[in-house]
């Protein structure tokens, strides 16, 4: 079909032939990829009476949410945990870690494309490269020095949600500084110039002029840390040993893990790690969007 | 758990002022003792000694704490009974109030009233995460409990891998300073893995002043002993080298349970002709092919050359060894073909609903049926090992580091009594460590293996930790696992002899 | 030109705790990590006594971890062709003035917002191959019902690994001209990795779709449109005008997909373990394994050492070089 006019331009019916094609493919691929989805929905929804392997992709008879209550208050006499602990170390784990991320990266990306200075581009790639590591290469000095800095009640921070706050606001700094620099490199130099003229100082800018105009900054910041600390695992099992402070990654896959317990569990249980994450990308995709693009330095 | 501190304190305040006010009561100044006479009852004596016949939580408190110092004073379970003759302790009138302004008997922590002295928590890292061996610790917990009333025990366990998953973790706690009070640990050379030196403390008074010497047989304390300290309570012995077999399916079709790999091989062959699974096995978990392994080793080589394998007096590169990765391939090639996806209890539901025939497990196996209800299932050694007891121990032991030491020893002494292995051991599916348990607790598989464990060769478990140090045992899973996708026998045979040789054992 | 004033050294001080804190926690513990490699640290009490590079001699020499480089590098290769196509494709259908563009996009995009633990779980189910007696389960229990029955497999169960024959003639030419060696299961790919590849596009097909999408409408109509005018068919106007336009944003795409592939950890943990013959086993999870279950530290920082080689391969050049074009803005 070699024709030299677009779809738009062309003989109506193969123009509309195209576009049937077009949209048969598109809901073809939706519908492959939300095959898991379908599978973890339909699966948490289920009795106990109706899980089994010839009919798991058949729909729940009603809505039973008796999963999700042992998913998420586990079964002692089964031996096993449930995660509603895990989701609320999460959460506790979450919020001050993003908040305090975005924060430094913030006055970061500020100093470096506002108060420039000899090698500053040096000083940001060398920041940067720390994003792109394998945390492997750091896990075993980590363990150590953490487990050498003293903490509350006579423990170090190794162990505690405290210390993983700590190690996700470290290793989250590369991203939330680019972020924040490829956003407040857009702001114009000019504006600055004219408001030290005005004779604003180095924290009179930041809070009148730079802060206010970084709030979908912030939000984008927020939105990345969030996703990626929620759903963090490796530095969680690594760090948090003990079963009451694991974040609801290691909750799930310890839960997950052991074979006593039923489908409809594991995949309510993986609905609730999910859930946190999705409403936040359901809700504000459009700036989630725009963490990912970032999240590839070409802002 | 004080939920509600304010009306608390304005109760107390309350209590302060009624008897004060009214005084109807003489005011009790010191603490005392009293015996018990007819006709008395405990709210009758709290109105005679305070003019408030609910402090009597109090005296019932007071005395219960005096009984663990001194057994003369009577214990109360119940308030409603008390015995004339008992002794009781009546504490001083300030002492009664301050106990009243913090406690609330609508919802009372059964600690206040049995008190101790020992108090806090005692957080206790172990795998036992499921099914009998769960319920197992639970009994001991509570007996713990029963004992130890103010602490509060915290049970952190971590699931999969036969240990793996948790002792990962335990090696991070460890190092990290923030160890649990006490941890399940494998008897044997598995406790080399932990540095004992350096991040455990030796429970040798505990065995001096509990007298576990006599209490376990004497291969176990050999096995036990590691640089001439016991760095672990043992609790039970398991057998590995266990095959189990659905009854109503070896019977429908007329077998028995093989004793050699060449009636295994007739067995195997007959439930395939009858289109059932013959062999059983799930690897998802990376120790389950290595554990089968070793029993095959055992039931090739015999125990004396399996038990030098170890110590370096049998060869690695000899025929035998050939012999057995040959019979180990053999067993495999009956095997379901989804064993990558499925953990031994995965696979273990084959034989639940009839579709597999046999299995080789250790004898947790036993435990994790009756857990599911199941009760049609024989068993017999592995094949060739009939007379071989391939043992391992699960066992406690105490962390340097441990921030509750003291609740954490008196954990280990539950352990090693007979009360808290007999509550153990008939649930976990496991026969006591010590030797003096009542065999009526436990069921007809247990009490067979108490027999065997009096009259077999006994030969520690690799993969269980009871026979290698842990470096050796991981390059020794490394190969087995290479070996059941390859199917290489002579690469596996070169790598085990590596193994050895790595472990410093082998030249 | 600047002078020194109390504002900048507050801007210098400000700054100097997120660089001091790179410095220790990514240099200096590298350097740590590198200097564990090289001692006898392989127990759990730390032994810095000089190995040398035995630690790294031993690794290369061990099976386990010559099928891990195998396995991470077929993945990545795998993973980033997939993620490629599938998200190229799926851009240039969206970019064909689609109704309910943001609908679709949106399914496209969210496994990215899931963790990739719960992306395991859910895969390890839909993957489970069940078994003739248990009945099947999962994709193969679908095929069974649209009837697609041969297609059944054992996923990431099945032990094969596809690579060339020693004795077919491919492989009989490649002994001949001394590179033998590209015949051996060693370089091959495996069912688990295949499938472990399946999983992880899943969750970042849409990654690529995103960059693609936004690349294809950053390129102004008008060339398109004077390409038409001149005669180009759509395939050459894709072929001539929009691929190489595009070749930034694959550059892009490979050195982030790239690099989060080599490390990837989580879904091999949840999905799959390290499989059947070490089937799905990577350099990361046995760093892992060897680390913190085996008290091999020694070796597990050799291997972490590795890892980090292996990424500063894909990621320095690429930093170099924005770091230069950095500096010209």
């Amino acid at each position: 079909m070699t024709t030299n006019t677009s779809s738009r331009g062309g003989p109506v019916g193969v123009g509309r032939i195209k576009r049937l094609v077009l949209y048969a493919i598109l809901i073809f691929m939706a519908g492959l990829y939300l095959i898991p989805i379908y599978l973890l929905i339909v699966t948490g929804l289920k009795s106990f009476t109706e899980v089994s392997q010839a009919q798991m992709w058949a729909l729940p008879s009603g809505l039973h949410f008796e999963s999700f209550t042992k998913a998420w208050y586990g079964s002692p006499a089964e031996g096993f945990r449930g995660l509603g602990s895990n989701f609320w170390n999460s959460i506790i784990l979450v919020v001050p870690a993003t908040i305090l991320s975005a924060m430094l990266g913030s006055i970061n990306g500020y100093i470096l494309t506002k108060w420039r200075f000899k090698g500053d581009t040096l000083v940001f790639t060398l920041l940067l490269f720390g994003m792109f590591i394998p945390y492997q290469s750091i896990l075993i000095p980590l363990v150590q020095v953490l487990s050498k800095i003293p903490w509350f009640g006579g423990t170090t921070l190794y162990g505690t949600l405290a210390g993983l706050i700590f190690v996700h606001v470290i290793y989250g700094l590369p991203i939330t500084t680019l972020i924040f620099r490829n956003y407040y490199a857009a702001i114009p130099n000019e504006l600055i110039e004219a408001s030290r003229i005005d004779g604003a100082t180095f924290f009179s800018i930041y809070r009148y002029i730079l802060f206010p105009l970084s709030v979908p900054g912030f939000v984008v910041v927020m939105i990345w840390q969030f996703t990626s600390v929620w759903n963090d695992f490796l530095f969680a099992v690594t760090i948090t040993g003990n079963p009451d402070t694991q974040p609801i990654t290691v909750g799930l896959n310890n839960l997950a893990g052991s074979y006593i317990v039923e489908w409809n569990v594991q995949m309510a249980g993986s609905l609730l790690a999910a859930l946190p994450t999705l409403l936040v990308y359901i809700l504000l995709g459009r700036y989630f969007m725009r963490g990912l693009l970032a999240g590839s330095l070409k802002g | 758990m004080k939920k509600f501190p304010g009306i608390v304190v304005l109760l107390a305040l309350l209590l302060a002022i009624v008897p004060a006010t009214v005084g109807a009561a003489p005011p009790q100044q010191d603490g005392e003792d009293y015996t018990v006479q007819a006709n008395d009852w405990l709210s009758k004596l709290a109105d005679k000694f305070y003019g408030d016949v609910n402090a009597y939580w109090a005296i019932m408190a007071a005395t219960n704490q005096a009984h663990g110092k001194d057994a003369s004073y009577a214990k109360i379970d119940n308030p409603d009974t008390i015995e004339v003759g008992d002794k009781l302790s009546i504490p001083a009138q300030a002492e009664a109030e301050a106990f009243m302004a913090t406690f609330d008997p609508s919802m009372f922590n059964v600690g206040d009233l049995f008190a101790s002295g020992a108090s806090g928590q005692m957080t206790l890292g172990s795998w036992w995460t499921a099914g009998g061996e769960a319920e197992g610790l639970a009994g001991m917990i509570r007996i713990y409990e029963e004992k130890y009333p103010d602490v509060e025990v915290i049970n952190a366990t971590v699931a999969g891998g036969a240990g793996t998953n948790f002792k990962a973790q335990l090696a991070t706690r460890l190092v990290g300073g923030a160890p649990p009070d006490t941890f399940q640990l494998h008897a044997g050379l598995e406790v080399e893995t932990y540095s004992p030196d350096k991040y455990l403390s030796n429970v040798d008074d505990i065995y001096a002043s509990e007298g576990l010497e006599e209490a376990f047989p004497a291969d176990l304390l050999a096995m036990l002993k590691y640089q001439d300290h016991y760095w672990g309570v043992p609790v039970n012995i398991h057998r590995s080298n266990v095959l189990w077999y659905n009854k109503a399916v070896f019977e429908a079709n007329g077998l028995t349970a093989p004793t050699t790999f060449e009636e295994f091989v007739q067995v195997a062959d007959t439930l395939e002709a009858a289109g059932i699974q013959p062999y059983v096995i799930g690897t998802n978990g990376g120790w389950e092919a290595p554990h089968v392994f070793e029993d095959v080793l055992a039931g090739t080589l015999g125990p004396e050359a399996y038990k030098g394998l170890w110590t370096g007096k049998t060869d690695w590169t000899g025929p035998e060894v050939a012999k057995a990765l040959e019979n180990f391939k053999m067993m495999l090639s009956y095997a379901n073909d989804d064993h990558p996806a499925l953990s031994w209890d995965g696979a273990g539901e084959y034989l639940l609903s009839g579709k597999g025939g046999m299995m080789i497990m250790g004898d947790w196996t036993d435990g994790w049926f009756t857990s599911k209800g199941f009760t049609d299932y024989g068993w017999a050694a592995s094949p060739g090992a009939q007379g071989t007891f391939v043992g391992l121990s699960d066992s406690f032991a105490l962390p340097k580091d441990a921030p509750n030491p003291e609740n954490a020893q008196n954990w280990l002494k539950v352990c090693g009594s007979k009360e808290g292995q007999e509550a153990f051991n008939p649930k976990k599916g496991s026969i006591c460590a010590r030797t003096d348990c009542d065999a009526s607790l436990f069921n007809e598989y247990l009490q067979s293996a108490m027999v065997d464990w009096n009259q077999d060769a006994i030969v520690p478990s690799v993969v269980h930790g009871a026979a290698a140090i842990e470096a050796w045992v991981t390059d020794y899973k490394d190969v087995v696992t290479l070996f059941v996708a390859s199917g290489d026998v002579a690469g596996a045979q070169a790598g085990l002899q590596q193994a050895c040789v790595d472990a410093g054992v082998c030249q | 030109m600047k002078r020194i004033t109390w504002e900048r050294v507050t801007a210098i001080l400000l700054l100097s705790p997120s660089v001091l804190a790179i410095a220790l926690f990514v240099y200096g513990f590298i350097a740590f990590t590198a200097y564990a490699s090289l001692s006898n640290w392989n127990s759990l009490v730390p032994d810095f006594s000089w190995a040398g590079f035995s630690n790294y001699q031993k690794l290369f020499a061990n099976q386990r971890f010559q099928i891990d480089l195998r396995n991470t590098v077929s993945f990545t290769i795998l993973f980033l062709f997939a993620c490629l196509v599938i998200g190229f494709f799926l851009a240039y259908l969206l970019d064909q003035h689609i109704k309910g563009e943001g609908f679709f996009r949106s399914i496209f995009l969210f496994p990215m917002a899931v963790s990739l633990i719960v992306t395991g779980v859910v895969w390890r189910w839909l993957l489970n191959p069940g078994s003739a007696e248990m009945g099947s389960t999962g994709i193969n229990l679908l095929f069974d019902k649209l009837g697609l029955g041969f297609l059944k497999w054992g996923w990431f169960t099945d032990p094969v690994v596809w690579h060339i024959p020693p004795d077919s003639g491919v492989g009989q030419f490649l002994q001949q001209i001394g590179l033998g060696f590209l015949a051996s299961p060693l370089v091959g790919i495996s069912a688990g990795v295949v499938s472990l590849v399946l999983a992880a596009t899943w969750q970042m097909s849409g990654y690529t779709m995103a960059m693609y999408l936004a690349g294809l409408r950053a390129i102004p109509n008008e060339l398109r449109e004077a390409a038409r005018v001149d005669g180009a068919s759509e395939w050459q106007i894709l072929r001539l005008i929009i691929l190489p336009l595009l070749r930034p944003i694959t550059l892009s795409v490979i050195i982030i997909l790239g690099h989060i592939s080599l490390k990837i950890y989580d879904l091999v943990v949840s999905m799959t373990g390290p499989g059947i013959g070490f089937s799905t086993d990577v350099p990361a999870y046995y760093m892992w394994d060897t680390t913190f279950r085996g008290n091999h530290f020694a070796r597990g920082s050799a291997i972490a050492i590795v890892l980090l080689l292996m990424v500063a391969v894909l990621i320095i050049p690429y930093l170099v070089w924005t770091n230069k074009t950095e500096a010209e803005l």
